[in-house]
């Protein structure tokens, strides 16, 4: 069929391969290979190469950022927590201060009214002491002045007499305290 | 086509009057258009359905095989080593759209390589680049004017491309195993010893005959099947369309041509899917002589 057959003995049809095609086939596809082995791949694969590492880089780089944030956020929540617990101890030992000052002002004021009450009552008693003591030694006196007014006038005459007792009761209301004065 | 390309703009401007008119409309357009066809080319009255014949070319300049094909071989390899020497030149970390698009090729043949291959593919990246551009920029010379001719429908451009993978897993496996490969190749891990005469001439046919052959036929066959087939639509859809006193047949014609663009849009997918095919075996293979017993 052609001059350049490969298997002339056997009809294969459109299979029949050609020595020139075949060589130039290999040929083209071996120099091909070659020329993108020495000069098209490594220059992808380096470009990828550098690409991944500079993707690398910036991730590391935004890990590291991240990380640098992660502590000063950290640091500053400690602080934070700090300066809360200070504050609140703060206000915890001042409401303590105030209870207490509370309580010691009404121990001072039930003290101070204990003391003017007793203080008080002493003037009373002593009040009283020298009342009672002023009247035990005029109420003789003025008994005898009594009966000798009630003797002197009519000891019969009962309507006299009871206005008698009446007058000298109305002296007598108005007599100790003139007397007390008197004696002060 | 050129009365198809008259006809779809008249249907669009009649939208809306009624259908009746516009297949009037159409059908004058449509005839009026074969016969200028007609008196373009000249009535044709016969046609050859297109054969083997159609693959074989003259060597030109008095050179018996300096031809077409080799041509087409010639102006891809030229074309992809500027594509990919422009491309890898000056780099950038952050790519131009030029370089995204190269990137982007060059990506998804190592993803290949690296799902295929695993641990240490990156040496077989740039084989399975030179594969997968000639066999794809080739195979799309098919569907490209001017050439119309897939370089891979000649069988021993086939067989060349087969037999550069057969070499590339073959001499991998045993630069990795050294003669180990052989053990590897052959005696699939798990079988039981007493299998192994049977398994061993099978792993070898299938390891070192089936591999290449179904490879270099697999390619070839698809290339091959589809240029007769857009030849057939082409070809006979123009002869239909200029036959001579049959209406019928020019109207036919145009439906031909139709569907040979149909046809040609499926030849770019096969194209496209026939490289991808043909540079993932040869991935696997070379996975399966530089990887552990399989």
């Amino acid at each position: 069929m052609t001059p350049f057959e490969l298997v002339p003995l056997l009809d294969l049809g459109p299979l029949l391969p050609e020595l020139p095609e075949f060589l130039a086939g290999l040929a083209l596809l071996a120099v091909m290979w070659l020329i993108v082995a020495k000069m098209v791949a490594p220059r992808f694969e380096e470009l990828y190469e550098r690409r991944a590492e500079e993707i690398e880089g910036g991730i590391r780089h935004a890990e590291r950022v991240q990380a640098e944030a992660d502590a000063a956020r950290a640091e500053y929540q400690k602080q934070l927590d700090q300066v809360r617990a200070e504050s609140s101890r703060a206000r915890d030992e001042a409401r303590e201060r105030g209870d207490q000052i509370i309580a010691e002002a009404k121990e001072r004021a039930a003290q101070e009214q204990a003391r003017m009450i007793a203080e008080a009552r002493a003037q009373i008693a002593v009040e009283r002491e020298i009342a009672m003591a002023e009247l035990r030694s005029q109420v003789g006196v003025l008994a005898t002045t009594l009966a000798g007014r009630i003797l002197s006038e009519s000891l019969t005459d009962d309507e006299r007499a009871r206005h008698t007792v009446d007058r000298f009761l109305a002296e007598l209301e108005t007599q100790p305290v003139r007397a007390l004065d008197a004696e002060e | 086509m050129s009365s198809a390309q008259t006809t779809v703009p008249a249907q669009r401007e009649r939208k809306g009057t009624s259908p009746a008119l516009i297949a009037v409309l159409v059908i004058v357009v449509w005839i009026a258009a074969t016969k200028a066809s007609q008196l373009l080319t000249g009535a044709t009255s016969s046609w050859e359905s297109p054969s083997t014949e159609d693959f074989q070319f003259e060597g030109w300049f008095g050179i018996g095989w300096f031809n077409k094909p080799l041509l087409l071989a010639l102006v891809a390899f030229i074309g992809i080593l500027v594509f990919w020497l422009l491309a890898s030149r000056n780099l950038k970390v952050v790519p131009t759209k030029a370089q995204f698009f190269a990137e982007y090729v060059y990506n998804f043949v190592r993803t290949i390589g690296r799902d295929m291959i695993g641990p240490g593919y990156r040496r077989f990246v740039p084989y399975l680049l030179t594969v997968f551009c000639f066999v794809l920029v080739s195979n799309w010379f098919g569907e490209t004017f001017l050439f119309m001719f897939p370089t891979f429908s000649r069988v021993s451009y086939a067989y060349a491309a087969a037999i550069c993978t057969f070499a590339a897993y073959v001499v991998s496996g045993f630069k990795q195993h050294g003669l180990g490969y052989l053990k590897v190749a052959l005696v699939p891990s798990g079988v039981p010893i007493w299998l192994t005469p049977v398994i061993i001439p099978l792993e070898f046919i299938s390891a070192f005959i089936t591999r290449p052959l179904t490879l270099s036929v697999r390619l070839f066959a698809n290339m091959f099947a589809g240029h007769m087939s857009i030849m057939v639509f082409v070809g006979g859809g123009a002869a239909l369309l200029t036959w001579a006193h049959n209406a019928f047949y020019n109207v036919t014609g145009v439906v031909a041509l139709l569907f040979g663009m149909v046809m040609l849009c499926l030849e770019l997918f096969i194209g496209f899917l026939q490289a991808y095919i043909f540079t993932m075996l040869t991935a696997q293979y070379i996975g399966s002589s530089v990887g552990e017993a399989h």
